[in-house]
């Protein structure tokens, strides 16, 4: 029993030199790196890469709830190229995503500018500005959804009042009308993310800059131009880039507002994965739909990569 | 032993019957007298099946929120007399309805979650071998009390296996709402019940200026039920029988399509882009004098807009070409998952729930809002307290199934989520589409979905 228990010389120092061996490891960049980064690592593989997989696993198949499915290899891509309503779904995504980015970009970049001025009351403003990102979409959505309700809208109450129309606009039952509409809903709700993000940005850029301008007799839009602009570049660039992104993923400003309709009018990849997937039970060509935002995406996140390394 | 021969002899009776009505033209044309008689007191000696309840069971179920206030309650009340019955538990999650059916196909998916769902249409038929089979149950309720109506069986029953897979518990029956006072100033006595006079009171009314209004837009109800209700009443239809051959492609359909057009024209602006609560908004605020709904427009009337509710009438859908009624309405189904640890205490809720005291106070309570599935509920005293709710107990008996004439499955689930029938009607109504060009349309999707 006792000689179980007792530790002998050599196996001391096996430990000890086991434990070298370790600590030395251990004071090495590359092992500890590794160490520490692990679990976020297991976090990362788990919760984003493995059902980033599984989707593309299942837009190969035939997979309906409930049901495992076959591998079909690009039956439903194929598909969907020539399907009328996922090439309809595909115009109204670009469209949504460019015009409500570009609105986004000049309404949020001006109110940046306005707002990084000295002026009585600006921390109020600030506050009021950020409203529309702090509110839950599902929220504001519901509020803009009564707003341009095709018989209750108060914009067509007012413009009735003052006679400059006679019926209520039918905001949400008219194709373009409903694009127009949803569009302005989400430019809205991302003003204020431009604008806070370029007015962090603003704020840094040296006010000596500004004064060198001014003694060479610089105007404010060849200050703009030669100064604010390259300077803020690389944050507008993320900036757009994010936006770009949460704007083409959009789901539940469509999905509360008109469903996708007026006859698939609205309908955006992120409705329709969801209504052929969920509702429907087709999971392979839901999946394959929001497949198709991928590379779209990481199109546009490797320009401004691409662009930012040219600007370090 | 006569009495029993007497009921043996009119259950027979009852198939023949039905069996006859379901080969031939519909479902929807038998007569409820001719259907059956039941007897009370011989209901009182069927047997329950022997279910023998797990230890101090807790039965997880997941439900579509009232649409009524008074549903919830009742449904509350009446699981507090089972905990109290049985000493079991029930957890319940009430969900907005729409959102049923994603969370049941994902519990269904991953094999875990609630152990009872209150679903929506063919969710079942979704994932048939997930579900427990409930045929005894079924079985017992539909001899307790006068027979399931055939449309029930269509969705109850699983298509391949027969067994049920499901107990249907109600639909959310839809007629047509009218204003009185204002059909009248248009010069009829009551909106006729056919299609042609439908069309004409319709014109009448928006010439003297109260137009009517018809969800045209993604209204998971209201648009899907009166959009197939009329192309069914021209005799189009999506499948055939064999569930493989698309046949929207009809020139019934295009008579519908024809014909909807006009009908259209007296809606008030603005319905493409209807949801579900839109022609609620718009009949009780006035601005509209016909739409099609559920009984919450008459509960809501009722309760907050006393005069509107002196001048609504209900009535059923009318009958169109086809000569026979062809309606649906929202159709609510309980089904038991497989992977509950608690089959029999679910079973024995569910029977519980359907049993006279029970079903009859939550179908008194709520006003009707809940169409009964099982035959003898037909004459519940509660159907007559009101004469604007007594047309949505013939909703069930008028009802023909989504995705008819082809079974229930992935495929009809899919044509209609995916607003075929909807989108082909506003394609033709907003003027985006010929009827042709609309059916076409309508009829690709259809390929993929029942390929």
């Amino acid at each position: 029993m006792n000689h179980e228990t007792t530790v002998t010389d050599e196996q001391t120092g096996l430990i000890g030199r086991s434990w070298q061996r370790t600590s030395l490891a251990l004071q090495q960049r590359g092992v500890i790196g590794v160490l520490f980064t692990m679990p976020v690592g297991v976090i990362l593989l788990l919760l984003l890469a493995y059902p980033f997989v599984l989707g593309i696993w299942l837009s190969f198949t035939d997979t309906i709830v409930g049901r495992t499915g076959k591998f079909i290899g690009l039956e439903n891509y194929l598909y969907l190229i020539f399907d009328d309503v996922f090439l309809l779904t595909t115009f109204n995504t670009l469209l949504y995503t460019a015009v409500a980015v570009l609105l986004k970009l000049i309404f949020g970049f001006a109110l940046a500018i306005v707002l990084n001025r000295d002026f009585k009351g600006k921390g109020l403003v600030r506050a009021i500005v950020l409203l529309p990102w702090i509110v839950p979409t599902a929220l504001s959505t519901i509020v803009f959804w009564w707003l341009f309700d095709s018989q209750f809208s108060c914009f067509s109450w007012v413009l009735m009042k003052m006679g400059l129309i006679s019926t209520p606009i039918d905001f949400l039952g008219n194709p373009n009308n409903a694009r127009a509409s949803v569009i302005a809903v989400n430019v809205w709700r991302g003003i204020p993310f431009f604008t806070i993000g370029l007015m962090a940005g603003l704020q840094t850029i040296n006010q000596s800059l500004y004064e060198a301008a001014d003694i060479d007799g610089a105007g404010p839009w060849v200050k703009f131009k030669s100064i604010t602009l390259p300077v803020i570049m690389p944050l507008l660039a993320v900036i757009t880039t994010f936006s770009i992104i949460w704007t083409f993923a959009d789901f539940h400003l469509i999905w509360i507002m008109t469903r996708g309709g007026p006859a698939n009018a609205t309908h955006i990849y992120g409705t329709l994965s969801y209504q052929r997937a969920i509702p429907g039970g087709h999971l392979g060509e839901g999946a394959a739909i929001s497949i198709f935002i991928f590379p779209i995406l990481l199109v546009c996140v490797l320009l401004t990569a691409r662009y930012l390394r040219r600007e370090d | 032993m006569k009495s029993d021969k007497k009921k043996e002899l009119t259950r027979r009776d009852f198939m023949k019957k039905s069996a006859a009505g379901l080969a031939g033209a519909g479902l929807a044309s038998l007569s409820m007298d001719a259907l059956f008689q039941w007897d009370e007191a011989l209901a009182a000696k069927v047997a329950p099946p022997p279910l023998k309840l797990e230890k101090n069971p807790v039965v997880k179920l997941l439900r579509w929120s009232g649409f009524v206030k008074s549903d919830e309650q009742i449904w509350t009340a009446n699981t507090k007399k089972w905990e109290k019955a049985t000493g079991g538990k029930v957890v319940t999650e009430y969900l907005s309805w729409e959102d049923v059916r994603s969370k049941a196909a994902m519990e269904a998916s991953v094999g875990a979650g609630h152990d009872i769902v209150l679903g929506w249409f063919d969710d079942p038929h979704l994932y048939p071998d997930r579900l427990l089979d409930v045929t005894d149950v079924a079985t017992y309720l539909g001899k307790k009390y006068g027979g399931w109506y055939p449309v029930c069986e269509m969705y109850g029953k699983d298509s391949k296996t027969k067994r049920w897979i499901a107990l249907p518990i109600g639909s959310a029956g839809i007629c047509p709402n009218y204003r009185v006072s204002w059909v009248r100033e248009a010069g009829y006595e009551k909106v006729p019940d056919d299609i042609e006079g439908f069309i004409k009171c319709a014109r009448a009314l928006k010439a003297k200026g109260h137009p009517t209004g018809f969800a045209l837009g993604h209204a998971v109800g209201d648009a899907n039920t009166w959009t197939h209700w009329w192309l069914w009443s021209f005799g189009g239809k999506a499948v055939e029988a064999d569930g493989k051959t698309i046949a929207i492609n009809s020139k019934e359909t295009l008579q519908a399509l024809d014909s909807v057009r006009e009908l259209y024209e007296t809606m008030i602006p603005g319905v493409a882009s209807w949801l579900d609560p839109h022609n609620n908004k718009a009949f009780l605020s006035g601005q509209i004098s016909l739409t099609a709904n559920g009984n919450s427009i008459f509960y809501a009337s009722m309760k907050k807009f006393p005069e509107i509710n002196k001048d609504l009438a209900t009535m059923n859908f009318p009958v169109g070409p086809v000569g026979r009624p062809t309606e649906l309405s929202l159709f609510s189904l309980a089904f038991i998952f497989k992977h509950t640890p608690v089959p029999n205490a679910a079973k024995h809720y569910l029977q519980f729930m359907f049993e006279k005291p029970q079903y009859g106070e939550w179908e008194s309570g709520t006003w009707g809002y809940v169409t009964q599935t099982l035959k003898s509920y037909y004459d519940l005293p509660s159907w007559k307290k009101d004469p604007r709710i007594t047309p949505y107990r013939e909703c069930m008996g008028r009802m023909l199934w989504n995705g008819y004439e082809g079974p229930l499955g992935p495929a009809s689930a899919a044509a209609m989520s995916e607003y075929v029938i909807v989108d082909m009607f506003a394609d033709v109504c907003v003027g985006k589409k010929s009827p042709k060009s609309a059916v076409l349309a309508a009829e690709r999707k259809l390929k993929r979905f029942y390929r």
